[in-house]
């Protein structure tokens, strides 16, 4: 039997509508059922008082804390040395051993899941280098496990610079390095961003590196030697151990608003930057 | 006919002697040698795929760009050669100039596009670099067009006005040759036109060497015309170099002539 092309056109399209709207509506169902149940827990004091009795009353201050300390220990070490690596990849080499090596590296690490960063670090750095559970230990620990989105999605942010923006740097004279700050960077700009973001969110929300690297302290971070609790770390916690699950819902709310607010500040900042360009 | 009685004696510019430019294991051209005259134009004519870029771009070197690109011979500036181990690519650059076959204007305002070059060679000061623009785009007649609107994006341009700005970025690190690729190719009749008058004006300063597949136009400006063939083993060559209006009128040979009568390429 044959069907009618344009019945077959609506099937399709109908197909794959329900497919989006599924889909759609299973992330806007998971996010509206975490803020329905944790927004009402969040208030003033919930934001800035420390947890107290283990998180089953008091408020969530220093996970934020810690969490936006480790996030920005990680974010600090990886980005330098991932946009660095990927200049390196896409402007200062051919195909070779070496980058195929680094490349290779690179899709390695990223395919690895994060408990064994959350291990190398524990041995690493906690053991080994002494450095304790602490905001330092996390965020090397972060810092390793984001470095490969942090390059990948840069190179391919600079791959995607037109080479015409080369050219016509060079036939003005330009070195290499005016090439990429004045021709490249620029344009590349945006994408190099959105890949510090996916970084900077995979930081936010992880938990199985940070647990054995940063520790579950439930006190103030005094500084980057201190132990500390991330959010994720704190509601992982609250709702494992039957603590409080009004608290975690609460903080995984929280940690919702916080990773929506991470996304909206950098966008509007590329925007600004890009925007001044134009 | 006599041409040295004819033609005004010009000192030569640039030099090539036998240049040979291969990619990889590919010949691209073989044996090239002529002279560039100063302050003229030079029209690099010959069916696609003859070389005709791939020689303007020895002139500042952005074959070095190409992964494998090799030249041998020599390639002289004012007598020097630009191959030479000790040459700076970057001074080169800076002399010879070079305006492509789309106008590439970056995403910045038409003032930013301009003063690239010039920052790249160190210029801070923000009176010295308004100069700058000013003077270059009043050279390209643009400065009446688009003074009032320097810090607009570049990209709102109209394309011609924007190849415009091209000339007037390149012309903004004061070049002594400025090479122009197939420049008027992207272009309507009118703004062609103006391009056109505009090589012409620039000529009585600058050198100037274009490639172009548009005879009419080789034939309306240019001085010199070096019309380029590919022989049996694809290697671009050049055929035939001589003032252009010689050329036009009596072509060496009859492959000549068949190219800029229009009968191939």
């Amino acid at each position: 039997m044959k069907i009618n092309p344009r019945v077959s056109e609506k099937i399709a399209k109908g197909l794959i509508w329900s497919a989006a709207l599924s889909v759609l509506a299973v992330l806007v169902g998971i996010i509206i059922f975490i803020l329905a149940k944790g927004l009402p827990i969040i208030n003033w004091s919930f934001l800035t008082e420390i947890p107290r009795n283990m998180g089953r009353s008091g408020g969530v201050a220093s996970p934020i804390v810690g969490t936006l300390f480790v996030a920005a220990v990680a974010v600090v070490l990886a980005v330098p040395f991932g946009i660095g690596t990927a200049f390196y990849l896409a402007e200062y080499t051919r195909e070779n051993a070496v980058t195929r090596i680094i490349r290779f590296s690179a899709e390695s690490l990223a395919g690895i899941p994060s408990i064994v960063y959350g291990l190398f670090g524990f041995i690493f750095f906690v053991i080994y280098l002494d450095l304790g559970w602490s905001v330092l230990s996390g965020g090397l620990t972060l810092a390793f496990m984001i470095l490969p989105t942090v390059i990948r999605t840069s190179e391919e942010a600079i791959r995607a610079v037109p080479d015409t923006y080369r050219e016509v740097s060079f036939s003005l004279g330009g070195t290499k390095w005016q090439t990429i700050r004045k021709a490249v960077f620029p344009s590349a700009i945006q994408g190099i961003t959105n890949g510090v973001i996916l970084g900077l969110g995979r930081c936010v929300a992880e938990t199985a590196a940070v647990i054995l690297t940063a520790g579950t302290a439930l006190r103030m971070p005094a500084s980057i030697f201190s132990p500390t609790r991330t959010m994720a770390i704190h509601f992982f916690i609250l709702a494992r151990e039957g603590i409080s699950m009004d608290n975690a819902y609460g903080t995984a709310a929280l940690l919702i608003i916080l990773i929506f607010f991470i996304n909206v500040v950098a966008n509007a900042l590329v925007n600004r930057f890009v925007a001044k360009g134009r | 006919m006599d041409d040295t009685a004819r033609e005004p004696r010009r000192d030569v510019k640039l030099k090539t002697q036998s240049v040979n430019l291969h990619y990889g294991d590919f010949h691209a051209l073989g044996d090239i040698t002529f002279d560039i005259p100063s302050c003229a134009i030079t029209a690099i004519i010959g069916p696609s795929g003859c070389g005709k870029s791939t020689l303007l771009r020895i002139f500042n070197r952005m074959n070095d760009l190409i992964p494998g690109c090799r030249v041998e011979g020599g390639v002289f500036l004012n007598g020097s050669d630009i191959y030479d181990k000790d040459a700076d690519v970057v001074a080169l650059r800076q002399k010879v100039g070079m305006v492509f076959q789309k106008p590439n204007i970056f995403p910045m305002s038409v003032y930013d596009n301009l003063i690239i070059g010039p920052r790249h060679h160190g210029v801070k000061s923000k009176q010295a670099l308004a100069e700058i623009a000013e003077r270059s785009l009043t050279l390209v007649a643009l400065w009446d067009e688009v003074k009032d609107s320097l810090h607009k994006p570049g990209l709102g341009l109209a394309v011609g006005q924007q190849q415009r700005l091209c000339i007037a970025r390149a012309l903004a690190v004061e070049p002594e040759v400025i090479l122009f690729d197939e420049s008027c190719s992207a272009l309507d009749p009118e703004s062609t036109m103006k391009i056109e008058e505009l090589m012409l004006d620039l000529a009585q300063k600058y050198t100037i060497i274009i490639v172009t597949h548009n005879m009419e136009q080789a034939a309306r400006i240019s001085d010199m015309a070096a019309f380029m063939m590919i022989d049996g083993q694809k290697v671009g060559r050049l055929h035939e170099y001589s003032p252009t209006s010689d050329m036009f009128i009596s072509p060496k040979d009859k492959l000549t002539e068949d190219y800029i009568t229009g009968r191939f390429g």
